[in-house]
This record gives structure tokens, sequence and C-alpha cells, in this order.
């Protein structure tokens, strides 16, 4: 596509603690499906969506076993985003902040997310046609 | 003059600082930007029909488009006919066209 | 001991966890024998209402097949023999009279929630 989009992200948000993580990565979908490249520089608790280890659970509560919850796994939504990008031709580098992995220890990340720095945000955003940085609160 | 999106993603009720996402619209738009809000998450809730409201309705009155994600309101059982007036429902994908046109974008 | 749990935060991560936390937990504390009671107030309020429709959620090809259902479980907390307690004030402020809601839930005022609290034992904010 001669003049593909690309469009940069910066989170902040651990999965499971906030509504912005999610829309997130509904906003990431949306440009994925468009095949747009995508960068995604996430920093602080969001080095955890893309978090190799998580693993699913039962719901005892709903009577479901694992299979039927089908628990959400954000790694599994990092990993589907990346791929439904590359289908529709769009180039996918999804950052880890490499002191915010040490500190938290989360350094088994899914297929397609590398480590980087602050750097490769401020690169991002200025090859980028445009950035969206989603806070986090306190 | 510069295309402005500011997202909302916190209401009222919960926060007070939503007053600094509704007052940057108004002056944004007394500057002659053209500014438009979108309202997301729990940032839909004000604009349920006979909720407290009142920055939002002040956006409203002053004309500054506000739209706010369907899905978020579906998700909270505001039916989009039982909006405040002057809030358009709108997918998300709006958010993505407004950022590819090089609009300059807020998250609150 | 009597326990009542407060839930105040609306739509705090439900999408992830295919739940509300807290309701999730006041449930499951019933189940294992805990005597509970809830209170919604504040944007939780919002988890009484009729038709909310969380579907559809899609992320690449990974779709979400159990999306929240914050009514049903809110009914199902009344139906397990829980009292819900529910402000009205916080109802009244996000437009919510009037609105169809989840059958049998108990509204309390705010000026009432002392006296109520008197019934407890533990009060707990989640």
């Amino acid at each position: 596509m001669a003049d593909r989009k690309t469009l940069t992200f910066a989170l902040m948000d651990p999965p499971y603690e906030n509504a912005r993580s999610t829309t997130a990565l509904r906003l990431i979908h949306i440009a994925a499906k468009r095949g747009y490249d995508i960068n995604v520089f996430a920093y602080e608790g969001s080095v955890f969506l893309a978090f190799a280890n998580q693993k699913p659970h039962p719901n005892a509560m709903h009577g479901r076993n694992v299979e039927e919850e089908n628990h959400v796994l954000t790694k599994e939504l990092v990993s589907s985003l990346i791929q439904e990008t590359r289908r529709n031709g769009g180039k996918v580098d999804w950052v880890n902040c490499g002191l915010c992995v040490d500190e938290r220890g989360a350094v088994e990340a899914v297929e397609g997310v590398r480590r980087g720095s602050p750097a490769d945000f401020l690169k991002m955003a200025e090859g980028s046609d445009n950035t969206l940085v989603i806070g986090t609160r306190g | 003059m510069a295309n402005y999106l500011l997202i909302e993603s916190r209401d009222p009720f919960d926060s007070n600082d939503t007053r600094f996402l509704y007052d940057l619209a108004k002056q944004l738009a007394q500057q002659g930007e053209a500014v438009t809000v979108f309202l997301v998450q729990n940032g839909v809730l004000p604009a349920r029909a006979g909720a407290r409201a009142d920055g939002l309705s002040e956006l409203a009155k002053a004309g500054i488009p506000i739209l706010a994600d369907d899905f978020s309101l579906r998700e909270r059982g505001i039916p989009s006919d039982r909006l405040m007036t002057g809030v358009k429902p709108a997918p998300l994908d709006f958010v993505i066209d407004q950022l590819v046109d090089g609009c300059k974008a807020v998250w609150h | 001991m009597k326990a009542l749990n407060i839930i105040e935060t609306g739509y705090r991560a439900t999408l992830e966890e295919q739940d509300d936390p807290g309701v999730w937990l006041s449930y499951t504390l019933k189940s294992a024998g805990g005597d509970v009671d809830v209170l919604l107030r504040g944007n939780a309020v919002n988890y009484a209402v009729e038709g909310q429709d969380a579907t559809g959620l899609q992320y690449g090809t990974w779709q979400q097949t159990q999306p929240p259902r914050l009514a049903d479980n809110i009914a199902s907390m009344t139906s397990k023999g829980m009292a819900v307690f529910i402000v009205s004030e916080d109802l009244q402020e996000r437009g919510l009279q009037g609105v169809p809601l989840v059958k049998g839930l108990t509204s309390v005022a705010r000026s009432g929630l002392a006296r109520l609290f008197d019934h407890y034992d533990q009060v707990w904010h989640w």
C-alpha cells in the first residue's frame, strides 16, 4: 500500500485492573483490521499485557470449566492482534519498556514483542502519522 | 486551525477532573479550533438523559460535537434514543479515523 | 460474622475479567458459607440496570464468548438470599429513576447508611 498509515500507541495499564487496557486493544484491533503499521510502546504495568506466562482458569461461580470460561488472556489478544495486522499487510512493532520489565519480572513475552526503551517510543512517535498516549491513574 | 479530538474516559461522578477536559474543549472552541469530544468507558455515564451532567450540557450548548462510543453505551444499558441532547453514538473507529487524519488527540 | 461488601467502582476491568471482581467475590464468599450482603453505590449502581449488553468484542480472530453479565450476576445474588442494597441518590444522579432495574434490590438513602452499617460486624469497601 503506497501510503500505509502508521499509528503509535503508548500504554501504561496492566491487564485486569482497568478498562483502559481493553479500550486500547480495541483501538489497536481497528488499526490492525485496516492493515496499518502499528507501534505499541508498553510502559509501566502494560508490559504485562503480553506476558507469556498467563494461564487460564475455570469459573466456579458460573459453573464453567476452563474451556467454557474461555477467560481473556491478554497475551492471546496481543498475539491475535499482531497476526491480524500482518494478515492485512501491516507491520507491528510492540515494545516493552525494558526497565519496567525488569522491576516487574515480566521477562517472558509472546512472539512479536521486543524489549526496548523510551528512545524507541520517541522514534516511533516521530515516524508515525499520529500517536495516542493512554496514561494511567492512581 | 488544528483539529482536536478530546477523549474522555472518566465520569464526573467518580472524578472531579472531568472539568479539565470540558473546560479545555470550550477554550479550544473559543479559540477557533475544531474540537470533538469523544466519550468512552464510564465517560458515557453522564450522557444518559436525566443524569446529572452540567459540564457535558455546557459543551452541547456551546455547539461542540459530542460523540459516545456505541459499545460503551450498550455495555452500560444506555439506549441511543435515551441520550442527552447534543450527544450522538459513534463507533470507536471514529478515533482511528481522526488519528490518521492528523488530529491532536488527547486522552483523559 | 455478618459482613457488608460495598461495591463502588463500575466497569473497572469487567470486560477482561468477564465479571466484576467485587460482585464475583461476594457471591463466592456466600457460596463458601459466609453471611455476606452487598451495597451498590457510586457507579456500581449501574450494574442493576436491565439491558446491559457487552457481547461482541473481538481482537483479531479472538472472540469473547463469555462477556460479563452484570445485571444477571446481581439478580443471582438476590436469588441466593443475599440482601443487595442500592443507594437511591446515586441512582438519581445517574438518571436511573424509572429505568428498569434488577428486581429484589433494597433502596437506601445516603442518610440511612450509618444505620445500615450497624447491622454488620464487618463493612468492607472494595
